[in-house]
């Protein structure tokens, strides 16, 4: 009956992630859950995320306790039907532990690498995960981000298709020259990646910036774009924290940019130290402050949005949704509130500015049924 | 991201700051690898290979070799500074500073000082330090807090291939003089660097390891020793804070004092003397700052108060190792009162 076993692995998060730490198990040993159903939390070499149930099952044996930390690919946890004996989950338990590092190797042998792609002679970071022959998604992050904001995003959305994540000029591994780094640059770039990947038609999904770019080059090719995801996007409203703008532009210290991020998320403490370390060690390259200034005072000088992208929206032809975090303190909710009487509009509770990694499970699921299988 | 060693980190360093500017030249025994010397030229690159291949891009007049006189490569690099240019200049061993002392101690660290403010003295020293090669006494030594007790110098100890590219740009790019500390077993250790170019900001500790119970300082190769006995005593159940302070001059005290106020213990690891040490300098700014926090006595992890034995038996005993780190913090962290 070993085929009813099944396990509940140490997932692979993002590049950098080689091991997680278990924060706590939100079921119990013995406890049976749905589909769906959150399983447990997991600290990241970026934030704290959750580990939803793939099937419905019992959960038969605890094998990682709360404070452990594991590679990727480490067994958390066995889940069965109530009626395999606890004998034989002993013995799969006792096998699995000697294929445990193998399963790890292979996992990071089978992790994608970026890649760089020339675009008007700048070269510009991407990966890609997936295969399969339907439209492929392309992910967009925005200002100061980089691909790894999508660390719970691109995999899952992998699954059946090929689903790329971008670095914009400036940021991440792309080259740090962003011109003006206004929104027609930013636009320009994005929809020469699409060129030079040679993907003909995409599902888009923005976040913040990443939203405005995105819904500029559906704007520009309607017929390339076959839906736009856009998660608390700019370019909807005139409003944008100022301080956290101007105050990662500035941050250089860890006490700074730990300030700066907490205001991202709900919960400023589920934003690890290597997070903020990610982001010190981005910003102390050379060319991303001035990178960076040149963008906010492209796009928001004097604390105000200059980009107003309602009209556009409302002229495009392809499906469009809003994705929010009620308690977004970077660009409100309001911004997508005001749109909800023409567009689908997700507003999630007990979520930021990143509900992508706030509320991974619930954002995955709307871009999947968004976007269709 | 690539995986690199110290050497290599150091080494694109130098060749990234020559490419971006050309006022930055370097000047030391054999760093242009006997470049006076039929068939010899870049056979080196200094003794452990760091500047390896510049002479071959930047030429004689960049990568000047020297006679062994550290005097004269301190008194010309300092006037070179103060008039214009960035040298990085090498003192092989960090033991020899003695004889070219005057040049730093009471010339380029004083110069901004003295002219107040007219000149400015970029220059970046680059030395050895660390015992473990029985190398014996008069090539072993780690004395970096010389350098961080005058006014006037910066002292940077890198801990890893990382931090030793973005500390080495920043102390070329800094106006003050720099004494850049390189432990002599650390140039193979790796790890992930950047291609590009980039800074790390002087006095901001690298917080190396999160815990609350024990706070745990260490600078240098003893970085590594303290987070191998870090890792013994996670199984004990005691979780250390592991705190590299990367720059000794100047010091990141709010890093060292906040996380001495969250656990009230303290143990700092020092290679260096125990005598006018970091370790007693860091013991002294938490007695004096955040004393009512300290729920046990500030334990030092150090070398004796002897010089270097080229025994290497004994040399291994007057090394601090993870063994005596782990006692130390066991000590601190079960200490009742």
């Amino acid at each position: 009956m070993s085929a009813a076993v099944t396990t509940i692995t140490m997932p692979k998060w993002g590049l950098t992630m080689t091991e997680g730490t278990v924060v706590g198990w939100l079921k119990q040993q013995g406890q049976r859950f749905a589909e769906g159903e959150e399983i447990l939390e997991i600290e990241t070499p970026k934030i704290t995320n959750v580990v939803e149930a793939s099937s419905a099952g019992t959960l038969r044996r605890i094998v990682a306790a709360a404070g452990a930390t594991l590679p990727v690919g480490g067994l958390l946890a066995v889940v069965a039907a109530d009626e395999v004996p606890e004998a034989e989950i002993d013995v799969f338990v006792a096998g699995f532990a000697v294929a445990e590092p193998s399963a790890a190797a292979e996992s990071e042998a089978v992790g994608a690498r970026p890649q760089n792609v020339e675009v008007a002679g700048r070269r510009l970071r991407y990966m890609e995960l997936g295969e399969g022959s339907g439209a492929p998604v392309l992910l967009v992050h925005g200002f100061g981000a980089d691909l790894n904001t999508w660390m719970f995003t691109q995999p899952p959305l992998g699954a059946g298709r090929r689903a790329f994540a971008l670095d914009l000029p400036g940021h991440g591994g792309s080259a740090k020259e962003v011109g003006a780094g206004d929104a027609e640059g930013l636009t320009d770039a994005l929809e020469g990646v699409l060129e030079a990947l040679g993907i003909e038609r995409v599902h888009l999904i923005g976040h913040s910036m990443g939203g405005a770019i995105a819904t500029l080059v559906a704007s520009r090719r309607p017929e390339r774009v076959a839906s736009l995801t856009l998660i608390a996007s700019a370019g909807l409203g005139p409003e944008i924290s100022a301080s956290f703008i101007d105050g990662f532009v500035r941050a250089s210290r860890r006490r700074d940019a730990a300030e700066v991020l907490g205001l991202l998320v709900d919960d400023p403490a589920l934003v690890s130290r290597s997070m903020v370390e990610d982001v010190l060690r981005y910003k102390r390259l050379d060319g991303v402050t001035a990178a960076l200034t040149k963008i906010a005072e492209a796009w928001f000088a004097g604390g105000r949005q200059s980009l107003d992208l309602t009209d556009r929206i409302a002229a495009l032809t392809m499906p469009v949704q809003l994705v929010w975090g009620r308690n977004d303190r970077i660009i409100p909710a309001a911004h997508a509130e005001a749109l909800a009487a023409r567009l689908p509009v997700h507003i999630l509770d007990a979520s930021g500015h990143l509900p992508h990694m706030e509320k991974a499970g619930e954002v995955n699921r709307l871009i999947g049924q968004f976007i269709g299988g | 991201m690539p995986q690199k060693s110290i050497r290599q980190a150091l080494n694109e360093a130098l060749a990234q700051e020559m490419r971006r500017d050309p006022t930055v030249v370097v000047i030391g025994e054999d760093v242009a690898g006997g470049a006076a010397t039929e068939g010899q030229r870049d056979a080196y690159g200094g003794v452990l290979g760091v500047t390896k291949g510049l002479i071959g891009e930047f030429g004689e007049a960049r990568v000047i070799d020297t006679p062994i006189t550290e005097s004269a490569i301190m008194g010309a690099a300092a006037g070179a500074a103060v008039t214009g240019l960035r040298p990085v200049a090498e003192l092989m061993f960090s033991d020899f500073f003695g004889v070219c002392f005057d040049q730093i101690f009471n010339q380029a660290a004083k110069f901004r000082y003295m002219f107040g403010g007219k000149a400015k003295t970029p220059l970046v020293i680059r030395t050895m330090i660390g015992a473990g090669r029985s190398a014996a006494a008069q090539h072993s030594q780690s004395p970096y807090h010389i350098f961080t007790s005058v006014p006037g110098l910066k002292c940077v100890v890198p801990s890893n291939a990382y931090d030793a590219k973005g500390l080495l740009i920043q102390a070329i790019r800094d106006d003050d003089p720099v004494v850049f500390c390189e432990h002599k077993l650390m140039y193979d250790l790796r790890a992930e660097v950047p291609d590009e170019p980039y800074t790390i900001p002087f006095g901001e500790a690298n917080i190396v390891r999160d815990g609350d119970d024990v706070t745990v300082i260490a600078l240098s190769r003893m970085v590594h020793y303290a987070g191998e006995a870090i890792d013994t005593l996670a199984k004990e159940g005691i979780e250390c804070e592991l705190i590299d302070p990367r720059t000794t001059s100047p010091l990141d005290e709010d890093t060292i004092l906040e996380s001495v106020e969250r656990t009230g213990r303290l143990v700092v690891v020092d290679e260096a003397t125990p005598r006018c040490s970091i370790a007693t300098d860091i013991a002294a700014l938490v007695a004096d700052k955040a004393f009512a926090a300290l729920k046990a006595p500030v334990r030092r992890v150090t070398a004796p108060h002897t010089p270097v034995p080229f025994a290497p038996v004994l040399e291994k005993l007057y090394i601090p190792s993870p063994e005596r780190i782990a006692a130390a913090i066991r000590d601190v962290h079960g200490y009742a009162g």
